[in-house]
């Protein structure tokens, strides 16, 4: 488009921009992870409402998300483990830590998030499949 | 006469493609192919230069220092925000687009109008705002090298505009401050002589501010200076958060703050 | 290329707080819970008894454990809403303020409907 001063602006690619470079399509797609956050968290609040309702109901939900619903879990998956990926790397520049003046290597932030990322779902896991035995 | 042989060897024939307008007489850019027979050792403004004195004088662009200093030579190499003295042919395909930097209009070739830049870059009050003037008697502000260190990285901005270039929501909404202009902001804000975040946060913090950025994280890739745009964006949204909630909580602090950069400005 | 005046305090943080938080437990947590509680038994890993009706209402019995969930799920649900809302507009869809709605319609929803489910 011309401009009155002689200007010329070119219009952006307003839908298809994101497949133009690599580093869009990689943010795209950690965008669209949010979608199938929200999937999940949706499907647990579904589950809760359901345990509350009773056993049938509760037992007709996992049977439903397990038997016809694998293969949404298995995409929301690797969605999400994408999410929690370009989470932590991306924590050094939210948080520049500084120790005794010097700052802190990226890849130990970051490293340090991984960890805690592993500690977590083990934990998760185990105290879940190990839990309410008492 | 070997030396002329190798030299010789190591010429590569590549064909450029550049965007070309002029505003007198072109309603629309248009493509021109050169065929630049480019040295081993050429950046991509050895071969711009080589087109300019050689194959057609009218190619207009801008350069000045051909050591990555001056901030004036970005352009758009095979679709990536490039410095071209930045960037050798050698790591290049045989032929190269090049076209004037995105997100920006096109005053002319390769040169682009950078006005909206410049005021974005002065919206951020970019320079010191102390809490008090202090006079010659009085002395300088001082400063340790560890707070320096604070905010060096954010100094070595040359506003080679690459980060704008780069930036999709710049291209989504060009009312956004924009990455370099936030960064620059974010130096002044670490500055351990500044008080004027409060100020700066009227254009930073505002809806064309910071919370325009989605943390693409393209403008820290193409910075040629390493000064980390994106990385300055999300502690400058973590700290608007803070003071959000901090006058959110603290009313009747915000009555003192107020005054304060009327004064100031005088 | 201009800024565009006049220009508004943004009231972002409010929605961005929740957005960050949220994006930090479920970064933290989600990947395990989708692989515990909707692949585990379908691909073998657990038996299907882990997660009976009366362990299950069991483990919520706590009010600990509720108000985790709750905390988990009422930021994991506000994260997505914002999020979606950017991408929306990322993908050239320039209707924001109806976008916003309803998202967050839907976010505001879901958090009801959860806190009915667990209290």
């Amino acid at each position: 488009m011309k401009l009155t001063n002689g200007n010329y602006v070119r219009p952006p690619a307003r839908y298809s921009w994101w497949l133009r470079q690599g580093r869009y399509f990689r943010y795209m797609m950690r965008e669209l992870s949010s979608l199938f956050v929200g999937i999940f968290s949706i499907i647990m609040i579904c589950g809760l409402y359901q345990l509350s309702q009773g056993e049938a109901q509760f037992t007709a939900f996992t049977s439903s998300l397990w038997n016809n619903f694998w293969w949404l879990s298995v995409i929301t998956f690797l969605f999400v483990t994408y999410h929690s990926y370009s989470w932590f790397i991306v924590t050094p520049k939210a948080m520049p830590l500084r120790f005794s003046g010097k700052k802190v290597a990226p890849w130990i932030i970051i490293g340090a998030h991984m960890i805690l990322w592993l500690i977590c779902s083990i934990f998760i896991w185990f105290i879940f499949t190990n839990g309410g035995a008492q | 006469m070997s030396d002329v042989k190798t030299s010789q060897k190591s010429v590569r024939q590549v064909e450029i493609e550049i965007l070309r307008y002029n505003p007198d007489t072109d309603e629309k850019p248009y493509f021109q192919t050169y065929q630049v027979p480019c040295q081993e050792e050429w950046v991509i403004l050895d071969a711009v230069n080589y087109i300019k004195d050689n194959l057609d004088r009218s190619l207009s662009y801008r350069w000045s220092c051909h050591m990555a200093v001056c901030g004036s030579c970005g352009m758009m190499v095979n679709g990536e925000p490039t410095l071209s003295c930045h960037a050798f042919v050698r790591d290049m395909p045989d032929k190269i687009t090049i076209e004037p930097l995105e997100n920006f209009p096109i005053a002319r070739d390769l040169i682009v109008d950078m006005d909206g830049f410049v005021e974005k870059l002065s919206s951020v009050k970019p320079y010191i705002n102390a809490a008090e003037e202090k006079t010659v008697e009085q002395g300088t502000y001082q400063q340790l090298p560890e707070q320096l260190q604070l905010y060096k990285q954010y100094t070595q901005c040359i506003n080679c505009m690459l980060c704008y270039s780069a930036c999709p929501q710049m291209a989504l909404n060009d009312g956004f401050v924009g990455p370099a202009a936030l960064a620059l902001a974010h130096r002044y804000n670490l500055d351990s002589r500044d008080k004027g975040r409060e100020v700066r946060e009227d254009v930073v913090a505002s809806n064309a501010g910071i919370w325009e950025c989605s943390f693409v994280g393209a403008c820290s890739e193409v910075c040629p200076k390493h000064v980390d745009p994106a990385a300055a964006i999300q502690q400058t949204k973590i700290a608007a958060t803070g003071d959000y909630f901090k006058k959110f909580l603290m009313p009747w602090k915000n009555a003192q703050k107020g005054q304060a950069p009327e004064g100031g400005d005088q | 290329m201009n800024v565009k005046l006049p220009l508004k305090a943004s009231n972002k943080p409010i929605i961005w707080s929740l957005f960050a938080a949220g994006g930090t437990v479920t970064a933290l947590l989600f990947p395990a819970l989708i692989l515990l509680f909707a692949l585990a038994v379908p691909f073998g890993l657990l038996p299907a008894e882990l997660f009976s009706y009366d362990r299950i209402q069991g483990m919520l019995d706590n009010t600990f454990i509720k108000l985790i969930v709750f905390a988990l799920l009422f930021l994991s649900i506000w994260h997505a809403a914002h999020r979606m809302r950017i991408t929306a507009h990322d993908f050239g869809i320039r209707a924001d303020g109806f976008i916003a709605f309803l998202f967050y319609s839907i976010a505001l929803l879901a958090t009801i409907l959860l806190v009915i489910a667990l209290f």
